[in-house]
């Protein structure tokens, strides 16, 4: 009774951040209008200027969803991950944020699962996770399995950071933690996320995992490149000297 | 406490252990200056192991990309009829 009490005082802001997502914005928000009925929930698409379209496709399921549940707070390039955050989250109006990719692999049918893991735990932070029973990977070839499962090895030993998956972006905060954390993250990309959730264990926020499918991007090109290994390394190596 | 502070801190006990053990002698002076090179290579044997038991035991659900497949055919239906562009150029 009092859980169910709870969920309605409750507003969830979802940030999207897009680059060229013109036909996988459309497919994820339809499913989490899907999937979140009942819920009271908004979604801010942080559009990058992106070239194809996507903004004018957002303006069409504006028509088809409501003004007021989507959000198109845009900006004029590329400027990164962690601002595109901060640039949502200025126009938030609920007291959790889900930061969540447009590009299909994060499932907007584990979103109710997020918001249950929080209500019955009291999480600050819920994080999707991908290397647990439950959770797995999709589309991923041997050589890119190899290089997470030991980019996390390395990682689990070096900075100890209490939870199975630092580079998943597919997380549940309260408004208030996203705030307090964002604001001493300075990196950039995924190692960002990382960044996130290490500096979040260490501040002593409760945080909860739940298991995630995630299936390599169907549409559109990876924003994943080459020289990651090495950024990777750089950030493990900055987040285990300043955090 | 920094993290940093916490595995430097682990790093100076181990150390101090293991000159104790050269000066006490427990243990031969010429197995015991061996010990860091043993520890280091058990460390990265462990950590190989951890890579390989993982990469074994990687979850994989390649029923969910089936799924997804549904969804987006179901999606594409809904929104097309109401007048969103759903093609991908």
């Amino acid at each position: 009774m009092d859980e169910q009490h709870q969920k309605q005082k409750n507003k969830y802001s979802i940030i999207v951040p897009t680059y060229n997502e013109r036909l996988n914005i459309s497919l994820i928000l339809y499913l989490i209008f899907k999937h979140l009925q009942g819920v009271d929930f908004e979604v801010i698409v942080v559009d990058d200027g992106s070239p194809d379209g996507t903004q004018d496709v957002v303006k069409q399921l504006q028509q088809v969803y409501g003004e007021d549940r989507i959000l198109l707070r845009a900006r004029p390039r590329k400027m990164g991950l962690g601002p595109a955050y901060i640039h949502g989250m200025k126009h938030a109006s609920g007291n959790f944020v889900v930061i969540m990719d447009a590009d299909l692999s994060h499932h907007p049918k584990y979103l109710p699962g997020f918001l249950r893991k929080q209500l019955e735990t009291g999480a600050d932070i819920v994080t999707g996770t991908r290397y647990v029973k439950g959770g797995g990977v999709h589309g991923w070839n041997l050589m890119r399995k190899l290089t997470s499962r030991g980019a996390n090895v390395l990682a689990q030993t070096l900075l100890w950071p209490g939870v199975s998956d630092l580079t998943g972006s597919f997380r549940l905060y309260k408004k208030s933690a996203l705030e307090d954390i964002i604001s001493c993250c300075v990196s950039k990309g995924y190692v960002f996320q990382m960044e996130m959730i290490v500096r979040a264990s260490r501040k002593g926020y409760h945080i909860e995992e739940v298991p995630i499918t995630f299936v390599d991007r169907v549409y559109g090109s990876s924003k994943l490149g080459g020289s990651e290994i090495v950024e990777y390394l750089k950030g493990l190596v900055y987040l285990l000297m300043t955090t | 406490m920094k993290h940093i502070v916490k595995i430097l801190s682990l790093v100076i006990a181990i150390t101090a252990l293991w000159v104790g053990l050269l000066q006490t002698s427990i243990i031969p002076q010429s197995h015991t200056w061996l010990l860091p090179i043993y520890f280091v290579v058990s460390l990265g044997c462990y950590g190989l192991l951890m890579v390989g038991v993982g990469l074994m035991n990687f979850p994989t659900c390649p029923q969910e990309a089936l799924l997804l497949q549904k969804d987006i055919v179901e999606a594409k239906e809904y929104l097309k009829q109401r007048g969103v562009d759903v093609s991908t150029s």
